[in-house]
């Protein structure tokens, strides 16, 4: 399965903007409401580009519903979601702990969903419970073509830092074989991840992870994640290119360049001329 | 290589776990904590050794240090049963719900030469670590006034039940949200000795407060206002910023960038006149490995280094842990008032 090139990114759409607290709030005002969004996702869809990379934010079911009301608008547009939405079950363990999250977040009622036992069950059986938190996660893409379903990074690297890869191998083989789908892991930690991933037999793995010329969130640091990108076997997808906005899109792209692995880029804009500039970028360089 | 354990395995002893077993000068021999779930998923996917009690697990194991990461109430048990026996120890925040067991704990660390810190993060955040570095380098003059804040949605809807809607055990915003708050106040402008007026409201929970407002005194007499409210979900996630003014000009600081504006050039600093914007992604603390953020790496990695140098830590120590608690006293006090 080939990726565009381009893939559209969603952290504009919910106020994510790592190098400005005060960005943020303007792009939480300016999309407030789903039709902001789907207007800039159209502009996307106009300069060309058929996917967009999206976590599980409650509001993206807004938009997928508007999107399976529309098919003819979206024929052939692609959805490749990251579950979870991170920070929704990081505010929840905050104030439930990790129990009190798990019984608010899986569907219906736990003592039934695990029969006889119910918590007690579940101990036993955690690869269950992750494929019902995927499942529970993935019911707003019902009828939309998700080709690559990510885990996010914090869990990604929650496991990894855990060395608990077991976890990875289930969730590659349920995405698999339940949505026929390729699996893709964002990561903070690029070269410990495909050095994990390759020890339990997953190989050429779809990682998607930081990748800009100042070396911003490259964890060990530039020169490992550059040695990667020359030397091993992976299907690279660049994020946080421009660094957070410290770098500009031209030398951002450029740097890209430099690597012919990388399969393709996440980014985010909120106006058409950018979306334009930077997708010319890319397919200038890439 | 050090040997460690953790005690506690809620989301930040999970966290430190996720740290501590990659780190390259540490083996993570094994975990504690009393839910049968959580011990089953570790016993099941990782190596690491189980125990559904401290003691025990300090008792059988050869342990370097420790990290206690429990709720609140607890801290003081733990943490003065691994330094009776020599281990090093890191302890989550807030340090103490007793001044008189946080000394406790802080002169049992200093008289047995343990290396002790407490998990205020935001101090391994480039933004408020430039932060420190310029007020203490006078770059302000005078100072005004300042403000500290933090907002967050971790309570939004009416609701209790845990720990952290429990007063009795270190639950509520003073205690969660505002101890990260009044200890950056405490280590970048200076210790706060009183509060003239303090509220502590609560807007969703039934038992504890979700916000704090407080005007706190200093030390050296400036005064400054304390604005924290976890019921806020205009915010995403928690946000820390710490605002200075002096007469020379006046910065805010986040976790993302430092805005500094200056009456005049400085050219020791090389900053204009005017506003100058300082970004993370300059000030960023390198790290080997990345979860949540640099910062919860680089406080273990600063803890891991002084245990191996086996010298004490000028950063987050219990001592300075147990002068945030202080505050928090006063600032309930006050609030009785």
């Amino acid at each position: 399965m080939k990726m565009d090139k381009v893939l559209f990114g969603d952290n504009q759409f919910f106020a994510v903007n790592h190098l400005s607290d005060e960005k943020s709030r303007a792009q939480a005002i300016r999309f407030k409401d789903d039709s902001a969004i789907i207007r800039v996702l159209d502009q996307a869809i106009e300069e060309g580009i058929s996917t967009f990379m999206c976590t599980t934010h409650d509001r993206i079911a807004n938009i997928c519903e508007y999107m399976r009301n529309n098919p003819d608008k979206y024929r052939g547009f692609k959805i490749y979601p990251g579950m979870p939405y991170a920070h929704k079950y990081a505010n929840a363990v905050t104030e439930l702990g990790i129990i009190g999250t798990i019984k608010q977040y899986v569907p219906g009622n736990i003592f039934s969903t695990f029969a006889k036992g119910g918590m007690a069950y579940l101990s036993k059986d955690f690869l269950k419970l992750m494929e019902i938190l995927i499942d529970a996660e993935m019911k707003m893409f019902k009828g939309i073509s998700t080709p690559v379903i990510f885990i996010q990074n914090v869990i990604v690297d929650m496991i990894l830092g855990l060395k608990a890869y077991d976890a990875f191998k289930a969730f590659d083989e349920y995405i698999r074989k339940k949505y026929n789908a390729e699996p893709g892991y964002i990561t903070m930690n690029m070269p410990a991840l495909l050095d994990a991933l390759n020890s339990i037999g997953i190989n050429n793995p779809i990682i998607c992870t930081s990748i800009n010329k100042i070396g911003f969130r490259m964890s060990g640091g530039r020169e490992i994640y550059e040695k990667y990108l020359r030397e091993k076997e992976f299907r690279p997808i660049a994020m946080q290119v421009l660094a957070a906005g410290a770098l500009k899109p031209r030398e951002a792209i450029e740097y890209l360049g430099n690597f012919p692995k990388i399969e393709s880029v996440v980014f985010g804009a909120s106006s058409k001329g950018h979306i334009r500039e930077t997708k010319e970028l890319i397919e200038k360089y890439l | 290589m050090l040997k460690a354990g953790i005690i506690g395995l809620g989301k930040m002893g999970l966290s430190h776990a996720a740290i501590v077993a990659p780190h390259r000068d540490v083996d993570l021999v094994a975990v504690c904590d009393t839910s049968s779930l959580i011990l089953d998923g570790i016993k099941k996917f990782t190596g690491i050794k189980v125990y559904d009690d401290y003691r025990k697990m300090i008792d059988s194991e050869t342990l370097d240090f420790v990290i206690v990461a429990t709720p609140t109430k607890f801290h003081f048990p733990m943490v003065k049963f691994a330094l009776e026996k020599g281990i090093h120890t890191f302890c989550e925040k807030p340090f103490s719900l007793s001044i008189k067991e946080g000394e406790e704990m802080v002169s049992l660390a200093e008289r047995n030469n343990l290396v002790n810190q407490v998990g205020y993060h935001n101090h391994f955040i480039g933004t408020f670590r430039e932060l420190r570095r310029l007020i203490k380098n006078g770059i302000l003059g005078d100072l005004v006034h300042f403000t500290g804040e933090a907002y967050g949605p971790v309570v939004t809807k009416p609701k209790g039940g845990t720990w952290r809607s429990d007063p009795g055990e270190g639950g509520g915003c003073l205690f969660d949200y505002a101890s990260h708050v009044i200890n950056l106040i405490q280590e970048i402008i200076g210790r706060p000795v009183s509060a003239q007026g303090a509220q502590l409201k609560r807007i969703y929970s039934r038992d504890v407060e979700d916000a704090v407002y407080s005007l706190l005194k200093l030390e050296s007499g400036l005064s400054g206002i304390l604005s924290v409210n976890w019921s806020d979900e205009t915010y995403r996630k928690m946000s820390t910023s710490i605002t200075v003014i002096g007469k020379k000009g006046k910065i805010i600081c986040d976790a993302t960038e430092l805005k500094i504006y200056l009456k005049e050039p400085d050219s020791t600093e090389k900053l204009d006149r005017g506003w100058t914007i300082k970004y993370i992604t300059d000030l960023a603390i390198p790290v080997d490995f990345y979860l949540r953020g640099e910062e919860y790496s680089a406080q273990i990695d600063n803890f891991v280094h002084h245990v191996i140098e086996r010298k004490p830590t000028e950063i987050n120590t219990f001592r300075q842990a147990l002068e945030t608690d202080r505050v928090m006293e006063i600032i309930m006090t006050e609030s009785k008032r």
